[in-house]
C-alpha cells in the first residue's frame, strides 16, 4: 500500500474549486512533497456561481482575469507552494508508468493523481452560429456578458435548469426579453419533485420571463448570426442571443485508457479513492459509492466540490479510503431575486410539508419532504436562518433505510 | 454610535440587523454566551447576511457556505472565507444597546486624518 512517506509528487488535474480544495487538504495534512497543479484554462482557480448570477448583471468593466472570483490569492498561493502549470491540458493518464501526458507531448511523473477535470456543458446537435453561448467557465461568462450588452433585445435560453434559470434571471434584470425553453413538461422535477419544481417554475413569470415547457427545439435560424430558434411544435422565437443550458457531462475524456473505471463520472469509493489507492477523484467528475446502497452518486454542486477536496487529500495521503465522504447534498441558487437553499437526499414518492410561509404569496417558504415520517430534505426560498436550523438537523438524523 | 434596541429586546441566541449611520454597511448584532457582539452583516465570502446565520457560543456560522467567524474577532476559522469581518464595539447604557462601527479602511492603504473642514 502506498502510504504517505512513498508520495513525492502529487498532481491535481483541474485547477478550479475541486483541485484548488484538494491542494488545500494535502497541504494542511502536512505532504510536503512536490506539488503540481495542471489547468487547461489560463485562469488561476476562481468561483463558477457568480458567473450566472452577478457577472452577468454587474455594472462597470469585470477586467481581465478572475479578479474578485479568485479563489486564492498571492499570499495562500505563496503558501500552498505548487507548480502551476495552467493553459496546458492533460491529455492521458498512464498508471503503470506514473506518468501524465500533457499538451505538447509533455510527460510528467507522478506518484499520486488528484483528478479534478470537473464538468463541461452538454451540447444540441445545433449548427455553430455567433450569438449562441454555453456557459461554465469565466472566458465564456464573459463573452455571454459582452454580447447581452451589445444590443441584443431578445434573448433565449435553452433549459431550465438551474443555471438557464439564473441565466435569464439576469438577462430579464438587465432589461432584456427573455424566453426559456424547456423540453420537459416541468423543469427541476428530478431535483425537486413536482410540487416544488411547479413553484420554483414560478419564479420566471413573476420575474418577467416566459417559460414555455413541453417543447424541444428544432433548430436555429439565421447564417452567420442566429436570428431565432425553431421549436418542434413548429414556433419560431427570435432571439439575438441564444443561451444552451442543458446540463453538464463530466470531462473524463483523457481517462479513456487509463483502466480506471469511466461510469458517468470517475468511479471511486466513497472516499473518493479509485480503484488505485494513489489516484482520487473530486468534484463534479467523481461517482462515488455510496456505503450501504448499490447506489453511486456524482454531484454537480459547490459545496461537493470543495468538501470533497479534503477528504480526498487525507485518503490519498494514508494510501487508503480512512475517511468517507459523508456530507449532506447542498445546493443553493440565485433566481429573480429569490434564494432557492436545498438539501437533503430526497426520493420521488417523499411527500411535501410547508413549515413557514406559503409557495402562493411569493414572500418565501420552508418546505420539508418526508418518508415514512422521516424528513429526507429541505427546501427554503428566502428563509435562510431556519433553513440552516433544519440542514443541520438533516445532517444529525438518521436516513431512511435503503439509500 | 447608533442605537439598537432595549436589551430585554434581543435576549440571548438572538440576532439583529442594523444598518449603520451612513447606511452603506450593515451591522449584524448578536447576544450569546451572555455577551453582546456586533460584526459586519455581510459574509466576507459572498453577499450572506450573517445576522440570518447560526449561533454556536461565540460562533456564528454563514447561512450560505457555512463558514463560521469568530464573533469576538471577526476572524474565520474554516473556509470558505478567508478573511475577518469587522468587529464593532458595543455598549449598553440605561438598558438601551449601541453599536459604534468602525471606521472603514481600504486594507493596505494608509489612513489619513481628515482635512479640517471634514470634521463634524
Ligand atoms: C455558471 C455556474 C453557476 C453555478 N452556480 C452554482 C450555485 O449557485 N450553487 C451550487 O451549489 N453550484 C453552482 N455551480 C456548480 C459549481 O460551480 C460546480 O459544482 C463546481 O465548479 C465544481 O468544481 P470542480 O472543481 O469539480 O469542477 P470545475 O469547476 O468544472 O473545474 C474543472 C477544471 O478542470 C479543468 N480541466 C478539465 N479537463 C482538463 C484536463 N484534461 N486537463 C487540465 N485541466 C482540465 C477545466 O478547465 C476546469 O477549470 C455553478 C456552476 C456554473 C458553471
Ligand atoms: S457567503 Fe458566507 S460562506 Fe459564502
Amino acid at each position: 500500500m502506498t502510504t504517505a512517506r512513498t508520495l513525492t509528487t502529487v498532481t491535481v488535474v483541474g485547477a478550479s474549486l475541486a483541485g484548488l480544495h484538494a491542494a488545500r487538504g494535502l497541504r494542511s495534512l502536512g505532504y510536503d512533497g512536490r506539488l503540481v497543479v495542471v489547468g487547461e484554462e489560463r485562469h488561476r482557480p476562481y468561483d463558477r456561481p457568480p458567473l450566472s448570477k452577478e457577472f452577468l448583471t454587474g455594472d462597470g468593466d469585470p477586467g481581465e482575469g478572475p479578479g474578485r472570483l479568485a479563489l486564492t490569492d498571492p499570499e495562500e498561493e505563496a503558501e500552498l507552494d505548487a507548480e502551476w502549470l495552467l493553459g496546458v491540458r492533460a491529455e492521458a493518464l498512464d498508471t503503470a508508468a506514473g506518468e501524465i501526458r500533457l499538451t505538447g507531448g509533455r510527460a510528467l511523473r507522478t506518484d499520486g493523481v488528484v483528478i479534478a477535470t470537473g464538468a463541461t456543458p452538454r451540447t444540441l446537435p445545433l449548427p455553430r452560429l455567433d450569438g449562441v453561448h454555453t456557459l461554465r467557465t469565466l472566458d465564456d461568462a464573459t463573452r455571454l456578458r459582452a454580447a447581452l450588452r451589445a444590443g441584443a433585445a431578445r434573448v433565449v435560453v435553452i433549459g431550465a435548469g438551474f443555471i438557464g434559470a439564473e441565466v435569464a434571471s439576469s438577462c430579464a434584470a438587465l432589461g432584456l426579453d427573455v424566453t426559456v425553453v424547456e423540453a420537459a413538461p416541468l423543469p427541476l422535477v428530478p431535483q425537486l419533485g413536482e410540487e416544488m419544481a411547479r413553484v420554483c417554475a414560478g419564479l420566471h413569470a413573476r420575474g418577467g420571463a416566459t417559460l414555455l415547457c413541453g417543447t424541444g427545439v428544432a433548430g436555429l435560424r439565421g447564417s452567420v448570426r442566429v436570428t431565432g430558434v425553431e421549436l418542434t411544435d413548429g414556433r419560431v422565437l427570435p432571439a439575438d442571443v441564444v443561451v444552451v443550458g442543458v446540463g453538464v457531462r463530466p470531462v473524463t475524456g483523457w481517462l479513456e485508457g487509463s483502466g480506471l473505471a469511466l461510469e458517468d463520472g470517475v468511479r471511486c469509493d466513497e472516499g473518493c479513492v479509485t480503484a488505485l489507492p494513489n489516484v482520487v477523484a473530486v468534484g463534479d467528475v467523481a461517482r462515488l459509492a455510496q456505503p450501504g446502497t448499490a447506489r453511486t452518486v456524482r454531484a454537480e454542486h459547490w459545496t461537493s466540490g470543495m468538501l470533497q477536496g479534503a477528504v480526498a487529500a487525507r485518503n490519498l495521503l494514508a494510501g487508503a479510503t480512512v475517511e468517507p465522504f459523508e456530507a449532506l447534498p447542498y445546493f443553493w441558487s440565485d433566481q429573480y431575486g429569490a434564494r432557492i437553499q436545498y438539501a437533503g437526499r430526497r426520493a420521488s414518492g417523499d411527500t411535501v410539508r410547508i413549515v413557514e410561509g406559503a409557495p402562493a404569496d411569493g414572500g418565501g417558504f420552508l418546505a420539508v419532504y418526508e418518508r415514512g415520517g422521516i424528513s429526507t430534505a429541505a427546501l427554503g426560498v428566502d428563509r435562510p436562518r431556519p433553513f440552516m436550523r433544519l440542514r443541520r438537523e438533516l445532517a444529525r438524523a438518521p436516513q431512511p433505510a435503503g439509500r | 454610535m447608533i442605537p439598537v434596541c432595549r436589551i430585554e429586546d434581543l435576549p440571548e441566541g438572538e440576532s439583529l440587523r442594523v444598518e449603520a449611520g451612513d447606511a452603506t454597511v450593515a451591522i449584524a448584532v448578536f447576544h450569546t454566551d451572555g455577551a453582546f457582539y456586533a460584526i459586519d452583516d455581510t459574509c466576507s465570502h459572498q453577499d450572506a447576511s450573517l445576522s440570518d446565520g447560526w449561533l454556536e457560543g461565540c460562533y456564528v456560522e454563514c447561512p450560505l457556505h457555512a463558514a463560521l467567524f469568530d464573533l469576538r474577532s471577526g476572524e474565520p476559522t474554516c473556509l470558505p472565507a478567508r478573511k475577518p469581518v469587522r468587529t464593532h464595539a458595543v455598549t449598553v447604557v440605561d438598558g438601551m444597546l449601541y453599536v459604534h462601527p468602525a471606521v472603514r479602511t481600504v486594507p493596505g492603504e494608509p489612513v489619513h486624518a481628515a482635512p479640517e473642514e471634514a470634521v463634524a
